[in-house]
């Protein structure tokens, strides 16, 4: 039954049970975590009693008889990393999707945390041109923070701009359960901007399995940290989406028996979440690793399992959704929040940021008041009127996600809005500011 | 002889051993995978296997590796040098970690032990000692750090010998110790204990008396905590908790400040690590880092670690609030810690509790919050240790097991509120869901009226009324619309937006703002509730919110301004004269009334 071949690896042929995503047989001497090819299909020990060893299928198990062929790797999965890389697609077990070998040192994948002592604190912008992420919700290098979308928002087109604005030395793209056409888009959108040598792709779409999303995340950011540790390179990675890459931790875990926690997770859902996140980092030496995120919610629940753990671990959250007034899908001023922007705003860019900032967000927060009492039929005051005629101009103008503006004229558009609607004792803003660039439009 | 076993079962961190000889509860244990040992803990025993959790990655190991059984239960080094070190859960020195990333198996020792430190004696020959005495002391940074009898040292002992003042490393004798039956030990200026089990060296454990001054108003004026005491703050995402304890252990008035970032973001702790070497404690003129200890369990880092990182952290403190001093513990989140249990609990395959939670829970955190506490040590000096937990509820419900089981036994209950924080309300402290248990302590009560001021507690009491009442008036508003309700309505609603806004909010990242004396607290408590006590009479509702907007950006603009400077009565000033408006205005009036009658 157990024959060696090459070293390290032990062949088997007897399973002794089968569920959807996992075998168990009998074998010796497997370590854990361990990888192995069941029938051609690659999969990965989680789970040893005595010599009862269980792998998760990352194929699933359709079709695989008991006497299917085991052969043990000796080793955990593995990404071989190296220049090589740059350019090029690959599907979840890190081989390239049209072919061909690569060329680079073999490293395991899911490796360990970076030394907290070692970090630095992120303080370099990173300008989208996107007014409801510049201003309101500035990134930092080193940041993880996901889009929360419900599936019918452009999620992945606003991700592939932001990508290719942010001026990152690499974008790795993490694709976990994308559709074949999103995947050709990002190809697509990549290629035109010229910047397909600086992208690498990590693929599992809607017509590969979807256990095989497991790995998709971790080849993503083993590659993303050969590039910022040893190249010292500024790494932007695209995950892309976390809802459907936990759904495939959920689909694992329920077959593996274990109890499950709210909305059917795993009770180690924000462990799972958290040891891919905080890899983002920055470094002394100048190397990053930024992610954003997808988070996909359904009807705009934020209470979810996926969102609330996501909430709890990445560095803010960017919220899209179509304001119906103009008709076009903007960055929620309330429910989006950037950690890392005070690091940044006021300090890299325009002393007056922050002030202008929390005005315009305010003033906001006033156009809504006056939108409830407008919607229960009460009269609306002047100020009123005002604040739901700026709101507009606002959302169009700045939150808007098609905007692609420099940072300083982001803070000019808001004086200008100010300046229609306003005046400077109703705006709020320090003085100096106020004298400094406050623009007279009402007449 | 250690006991020896052997590995028969891996899921992910759990290990089972099989095993000869005996192990015992909460026992440590060393993997011998490859080249490293990989440490774990006895979590439980069944015949002769024991169920042990992995502190690191199990990747790669497999059955038949040897397990060898230490001993002894999970201990932290105590001793001179713990202070403004960053240590991981189990204590290691994270800065004696070799490389970017970090290896596991890899234990670094949490102390210099060739370090010479300034000893003073402070026992003599002949002097009858017992478990924390002080024998004598060292200079680290700026506190008296207490060399002290060992407390695992039971009974009394005599102190035989003890060396003369002079510099010393932490390994060399400094006194010799003889029992009651005559049997000498050695003492050195460490010691070691077992993070699990309570340090125990004082004499009496009093109910808490005195406030811990934070210098935030939300917490010290309108819910105290008590030094000693105990509270915890639970919240959504983003409600600012992280914040709030920052704030806490940058402007609260404790002699030393332990921050256990247990299974949060690593750039929260990398943020401590690079602002509070900088940042002046207000109170010492030293630097914020002197008096901070930091033990770093991020998300990333062992899961199995986290349960242990809050327990490394207590007994740190526990063992400095035994050298007479007065220490503020700090964990965020203790959710993570909770839900490390859980996970743990689902692998042994255990009988869940609530949301798949071990059905010890709320024991477990009863038992850790139990450890804080104001003491009376064995020489009659008094030490403290003042416990704040965050609370991470999933989906921001408050009613899951972690928020609930800690309600029963935090004393002080801040409730991070949505609304608030999506207004920027900061500190997003619910005022109305929020209490202190200690605000009903008379001794609390006669001390905050002693010390602060004589009507301070009925001060209070009457915010807490105008902020409950200005509530209802709004939802009355709300429903009847602005003119649907007599301007009185108005009038309420903005007395409690004042306390709102001069009171409660507080802005963390102004120099100024971000820390207030009880003193000022005082003040600001009187201005704000003089207005509260005011007579307004206003034509129209419209009147009503300018008006006290005005007023408020008074009393905001003294917030932000130096305490007694000329700024500061410059800005009171202007509240005057805004008052004044009012007062003349009804007098006016009242004049009119009387012209007409006559
Ligand atoms: N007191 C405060 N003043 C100003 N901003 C705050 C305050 N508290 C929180 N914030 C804002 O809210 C964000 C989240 O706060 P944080 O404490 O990290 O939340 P939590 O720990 O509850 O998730 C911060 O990054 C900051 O922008
Ligand atoms: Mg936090």
């Amino acid at each position: 039954m157990e024959k060696e071949t090459k070293a390290f690896q032990r062949v088997y042929t007897k399973l002794f049970q089968l569920t959807k995503a996992t075998v168990s047989l009998h074998a010796k001497g497997i370590g854990y975590d361990e990888l192995a090819i069941v029938d051609g299909r690659l999969a990965q020990v989680v789970k040893i009693m005595e010599d009862l060893v269980t792998l998760q299928i990352f194929g699933g198990t359709e079709g695989i008889a008991t006497n299917a062929e085991v052969i043990f790797a000796g080793k955990a999965p593995t990404l071989k990393v190296g220049d090589d890389l740059a350019g090029r697609f690959f599907n979840a077990y890190g081989e390239p999707i049209e072919g061909g070998e690569i060329l680079g040192e073999e490293r395991e994948i899911g490796g360990p945390s970076v030394n907290p002592v070692r970090r630095k604190q992120p303080s370099e912008f990173i300008p989208t041109g996107i007014a409801g992420i510049d201003l309101n919700n500035a990134l930092v290098t080193g940041q993880k923070i996901p889009f929360f979308a419900d599936p019918d928002q452009p999620y992945n087109q606003v991700m592939a701009m932001v990508a290719l604005r942010a001026k990152a030395d690499k974008i790795i793209l993490a694709g976990m359960g994308l559709t074949r056409d999103d995947y050709l888009y990002f190809k697509n959108v990549f290629d035109n901007a010229g910047a397909l040598d600086r992208i690498v792709g990590f693929i599992n779409t809607t017509e590969d399995p979807p256990v095989e999303r497991l790995l998709v995340p971790d080849m993503a950011l083993t590659a993303a940290e050969y590039f910022a540790v040893e190249k010292n390179e500024k790494v932007l990675v695209l995950l892309t989406d976390m809802t459907l890459y936990s759904d495939a931790l959920s689909i694992v875990s329920n077959r593996m028996d274990q109890i499950p926690s709210k909305d059917s997770m795993p009770g180690s859902l924000y462990s799972d979440l958290a040891r891919l996140y905080e890899k983002a980092v920055q470094f002394p030496d100048g190397g990053s690793i930024t992610q954003i995120a997808v988070t996909t919610l359904s009807g705009g629940d934020i209470t979810h399992a996926v969102p609330d753990n996501t909430g709890y671990i990445t560095e803010g959250q960017l919220f899209l959704r179509k304001d119906s007034d103009i008709g076009k899908v903007i960055v929620d001023p309330f429910r989006s929040l950037s950690r890392l922007k005070q690091l940044v705003i006021g300090k890299k860019t325009r002393e007056d940021h922050p002030q202008v900032m929390n005005a315009a967000v305010r003033l906001y927060a006033d156009a809504a008041n006056a939108k409830t009492k407008q919607e229960n039929g009460f009269d609306l005051t002047d100020y009123d009127q005002r604040s739901l005629d700026f709101a507009k101009e606002y959302s169009e103008k700045l939150l808007a996600i098609d905007v692609n503006i420099e940072t300083d004229d982001m803070l000019e558009t808001a004086y200008e809005l100010f300046g229609t609607y306003f005046k400077p004792e109703e705006v709020g803003i320090k003085q100096q500011f106020v004298d400094k660039y406050w623009k007279n439009n009402k007449n | 002889m250690n006991t020896i076993g052997n590995v028969t079962g891996i899921i992910a961190n759990l290990v089972i051993v099989e095993t000869e000889g005996t192990t015992a509860q909460n026992e440590i244990c060393y993997i011998k995978h490859g080249d490293t040992r990989l440490m774990a803990e006895v979590i439980k025993v069944v015949g002769n296997k024991s169920y042990i959790q992995v502190f690191e990655s199990t990747r790669g190991v497999k059955v038949g590796t040897e397990v060898e059984f230490m001993g002894h239960m999970l201990e932290v080094t105590l001793g001179p040098g713990i202070l403004s070190k960053n240590f991981d859960g189990l204590q290691n020195d994270l800065h004696k970690m070799e490389g970017v990333f970090l290896k596991r198996g890899q234990y670094t020792h949490p102390l210099e032990m060739e370090q010479k430190f300034d000893f003073k004696a402070l026992a003599k020959k002949d002097d009858k000692v017992v478990a924390g005495s002080w024998l004598g002391e060292v200079k680290e940074n700026w506190i008296p750090h207490k060399i002290m009898v060992p407390f695992v040292f039971k009974g009394e002992y005599t102190v035989k010998s003890i060396k003369k003042d002079g510099e010393y490393t932490p390994k060399e004798t400094i006194a010799v110790l003889t029992d009651k039956e005559g049997n000498d030990h050695e003492v050195t200026m460490t010691q070691k204990w077992p993070v699990k089990v309570p340090i125990k060296a004082y004499k009496d454990k009093p109910r808490p008396f005195k406030i811990l001054e934070t210098g935030i108003r939300v917490m010290d004026t309108m819910n105290p905590i008590a030094e000693g005491g105990t509270g915890f703050i639970p919240g959504p995402f983003g409600s600012g908790k992280t914040v709030l304890q920052h704030n806490l252990s940058k402007n609260a008035e404790a002699d030393l400040v332990i921050i256990a970032a247990c299974g949060e973001r690593a750039n929260e702790v990398v943020e401590i690590f690079t602002e509070f070497p900088e940042l002046d404690d207000p109170r010492s003129g030293r630097k914020l880092m002197e008096r901070t200890t930091i033990i770093a369990n991020t998300s990333n880092m062992p899961v199995a670690a986290r349960e242990a990182s809050v327990y490394t952290a207590m007994t740190i403190a526990e063992y400095y609030r035994a050298m007479g001093l007065k220490i503020l513990l700090l964990a965020d989140s203790t959710s993570r810690w909770a839900q490390a249990l859980r996970e743990m609990s689902n692998r042994m395959e255990e009988l869940p509790g609530p949301d798949g939670f071990p059905m010890d829970l709320s024991a477990i955190i009863a038992n850790f919050y139990a450890r804080a506490g104001y003491v009376y040590l064995p020489n009659d000096e008094s030490g403290s240790i003042t416990f704040i937990g965050t609370v991470s509820p999933a989906g921001g419900n408050l009613k899951e097991p972690v928020t609930e089981s800690t309600k029963k036994v935090a004393r002080c209950f801040y409730a991070l509120s949505q609304d608030r924080a999506d207004s920027k309300r900061y500190p997003a402290i619910d005022p109305i869901e929020s209490y202190s248990k200690y605000l009903e302590y008379p001794e609390i009560e006669e001390y905050l009226n002693k010390t602060i001021d004589e009507h301070w507690t009925a001060n209070v009491f009457k915010a807490k009324d105008i902020l409950l009442r200005g509530k209802e008036s709004y939802e009355q508003i709300n429903i009847l619309g602005d003119d649907g309700v007599p301007v009185e309505y108005h009038v309420r609603y903005w007395k409690s937006e004042l306390i709102d806004f001069a009171i409660l909010q507080q802005d963390a990242f102004d120099a100024v703002d971000a820390a207030s004396s009880l003193d000022r607290q005082n003040y600001m408590l009187q201005k704000s509730l003089e207005v509260a006590d005011m007579d307004f009479k206003f034509e129209s509702f419209e009147d009503v919110g300018p008006y006290f907007k005005r007023v408020i950006n008074a009393l905001k603009q003294m917030n932000f301004s130096e305490y007694e400077s000329d700024e500061f009565k410059q800005n009171e000033k202007e509240f005057r004269n805004i008052l004044k408006e009012q007062e003349t205005a009804s007098k006016e009036e009242e004049m009119t009334a009387e012209e007409k009658a006559s």
